[in-house]
């Protein structure tokens, strides 16, 4: 059985440096109801709800059981959680839908990063034999990523300094970045990354909505149709690694159906400068395809929420009329080891 | 609006770790100021050695040593070493291919500069003086001028294999629980108990959180509840729990304080364990300078009817 998937609806908070004030479920209830809104659904109406977060973020166990309170799980939801950004969650919301088990999906993520030392919190991710004991933290392991594409001749710093630069220009037409505009390239944070190609510190959170085939035609008025979706995953090992390269985004592509056709628009979710670079070389990308339209990571990266934006991002762009196809791609792990890629059409007008 | 609490939290883990045959031989020859790789198949030698080849997924088991000398594939520069990393002093953090290995190592290199430093360069290990078995038994690499080292041709037989690591972990949190249980816990001081209603179904949620769980909307209208309640359910602890000073059995308790939406727990006292009832009208008892009550005892009113509280059970 093969049925039309389609993002119908997406709504993101803007992405703050610290909001102390609110829980995380009391961040997170605004998009859920904004996305809703968008749609006329109500929670009792959505078929399969997934989400995604980190305990790690909060220092807590299960904390994304209490984040459920903003759902309104009563009575009883059909509900899953991953452990990671929230474009894994709505790739299993996906899946789900396209086994007929139902018809919408709520699809939502959200991270505080206030709360504690991000750079130490990521380090928990790492192999716990031979590198977490090391507590290398995540922009020191971009940053080999990075020495490593100017040794092979992919980069230099100046052209990094111009990824942060564009990323941060094209950021002053979203409301929800955390950073616009001029940003200094600043100092080295770990050579040779400056503080300009690492991304924001912040907390936020998204939601999407899923609908299959007619669901999705009544829903939103040019839906958001998944042509594929794949991910894939390295070896965790940096040192097996190429790091100047990402296979996985390309095969994700590949499975994705990303090279059958150009795309116009690509969000990539490359929270470091160097990382675009790498994922445009992955995925092919010719000048003429509009790369983070949005301001990308660099603008705002928001903890587990990020990938998921990138969907949103892409799929906004074509309910309005922006794009006609487009590649969305979200990151998980230490220089790029996991990738998604989603590939999105609209109709034609 | 009451100002939201903030506080310290630390989540400290010594994950205790059992080691396969491939990590404890690693382990076990750092140790021993001996670097084993193993091979794989089609003859590559992998260091850090793993269990199965992430090419082909076969089990590895060829142990092979490799020499304490090698050349940096790439570096960073780490101008400000952060807790726990393995120099105090500024360093460059390196992905080292030890001479015979054909994949890097990751770790730090003692330099006295970024202008020192390169991709290409020769390293070799400096061992920790005293060792465990561990990775940080390499305490760094330090720059090294020459071929590769000679191999002590010892690929087994240590005495006292290492067969676990501890490897410890912290994390330093500032806590905040938001703005509705802020208020709850602000409450607590004063020594009221502050519910939250929720907008739709009216019911009133205590401690709030600020969101109702079936209608998944805010709640913000605040509502004091108590201070005294009836039972809805209880059981009888016989357990006593580590660094608890209270005499078992006892009996523990959903209460549902009067006007609240829904029940909360709590110890009783000042009545018979055996002597607790559903139904039950209880208040709570506050001792000195304490943030929450200790416990609820009896109020002496005659039992709630049930209908009164089916509904919070």
């Amino acid at each position: 059985m093969t049925r039309d998937i389609a993002v119908v609806a997406f709504a993101q908070t803007d992405v703050l440096r610290t909001t102390d004030e609110l829980s995380e479920v009391e961040m997170l209830m605004p998009v859920l109801h904004s996305v809703l809104d968008r749609t006329g659904l109500k929670t009792a109406d959505i078929g399969f709800t997934c989400s995604g977060s980190s305990d790690y973020l909060a220092g807590r166990a299960f904390s994304f059981t209490l984040a459920l309170d903003g759902v309104g799980a009563w009575p009883p939801i059909s509900e899953s959680h991953v452990e990671t950004d929230g474009a894994w969650a709505l790739y299993e919301a996906w899946t789900k839908l396209l086994t007929g088990d139902a018809d919408t999906a709520l699809v939502y993520s959200y991270g505080k990063s206030s709360p504690g030392s991000l750079r130490d919190v990521l380090t928990r991710q790492l192999d716990p034999y031979y590198v977490a004991p090391l507590w290398p933290d995540s922009v020191a392991l971009a940053a080999l990523q990075a020495q490593a594409l100017i040794d092979a001749g992919a980069t230099d710093e100046s052209a990094l300094a111009a990824i942060g630069a564009r990323s941060r220009q094209d950021a002053t037409a979203n409301p929800h970045a955390q950073l616009s505009g001029p940003v200094r390239q600043g100092d080295y944070l770990v050579r040779p990354l400056r503080t300009g190609d690492c991304p924001p510190i912040g907390d936020g959170a998204a939601a999407v909505i899923l609908a299959a085939g007619q669901r999705a035609r009544e829903l939103c008025e040019r839906p958001a149709w998944i042509r594929g979706i794949d991910h894939r995953i390295e070896a965790h090992a940096l040192g097996v690694r190429d790091l100047t390269d990402s296979p996985s985004t390309r095969l994700a592509a590949e499975k994705a159906g990303a090279f059958e056709r150009p795309v116009d628009t690509a969000e990539l979710h490359a929270p470091f400068s160097a990382q675009e670079v790498v994922l445009r070389r992955a995925l092919e990308l010719g000048d003429d395809v509009r790369v983070n339209p949005s301001g990308g990571a660099l603008a705002a990266n928001p903890m587990m929420a990020a990938g998921l934006v990138r969907i949103g991002e892409a799929a906004a762009r074509i309910h309005r009329g922006a794009s006609d196809r487009a590649l969305a791609h979200a990151t998980s792990g230490p220089c790029l080891q996991q990738n998604l890629v989603a590939v999105l059409e609209g109709e034609p007008r | 609006m009451s100002e939201v609490l903030k506080a310290p939290l630390v989540v400290e883990f010594p994950f205790t770790r059992s080691l396969g045959p491939v990590q404890s031989a690693f382990l076990t020859g750092l140790r021993e100021r001996v670097v084993l790789g193993v091979r794989t198949s089609d003859g590559r030698t992998l260091v850090p050695p793993v269990e199965y080849d992430p090419v082909t997924a076969d089990e590895l088991h060829d142990l092979a040593e490799v020499a304490p000398t090698g050349t940096v594939t790439t570096w960073a520069w780490n101008h400000a070493p952060r807790r726990g990393q393995p120099l105090t002093t500024p360093f460059a953090w390196v992905l080292v291919r030890l001479d015979g290995a054909d994949t890097a190592l990751l770790h730090a290199l003692d330099a006295p500069g970024p202008d020192a430093v390169r991709t290409g360069m020769r390293v070799r290990i400096r061992w920790a003086p005293e060792r465990t078995g561990a990775v940080t038994d390499i305490a760094c690499f330090e720059p090294y001028d020459g071929g590769p080292a000679p191999l002590t041709g010892r690929t087994d037989g240590h005495a006292g294999p290492v067969t676990g690591i501890v490897a410890a972990a912290r994390l330093d949190y500032t806590y905040s629980p938001g703005r509705a249980q802020s208020a709850y816990i602000a409450g607590l001081a004063d020594r009221r108990t502050l519910g939250e209603r929720c907008p739709s179904c009216r019911k009133v949620y205590v401690p709030p959180r600020g969101a109702c769980p079936t209608c998944g909307v805010p709640t913000a209208d605040q509502v004091e509840v108590g201070p005294r309640g009836t039972v809805t359910t209880f059981c009888i602890v016989n357990i006593k729990a580590k660094n608890l000073d209270i005499e078992v059995p006892y009996v523990y308790a959903h209460i549902a304080l009067d006007g609240a939406g829904l029940a909360l727990h709590g110890r009783i006292g000042g009545i018979p364990y055996d002597q607790v009832r559903m139904g039950l009208r209880v208040e709570p008892v506050w001792t000195q300078d304490a943030r929450y009550p200790d416990h609820y005892r009896p109020t002496g009113e005659p039992d709630a009817e049930y209908d009164t509280y089916k509904e919070l059970l």
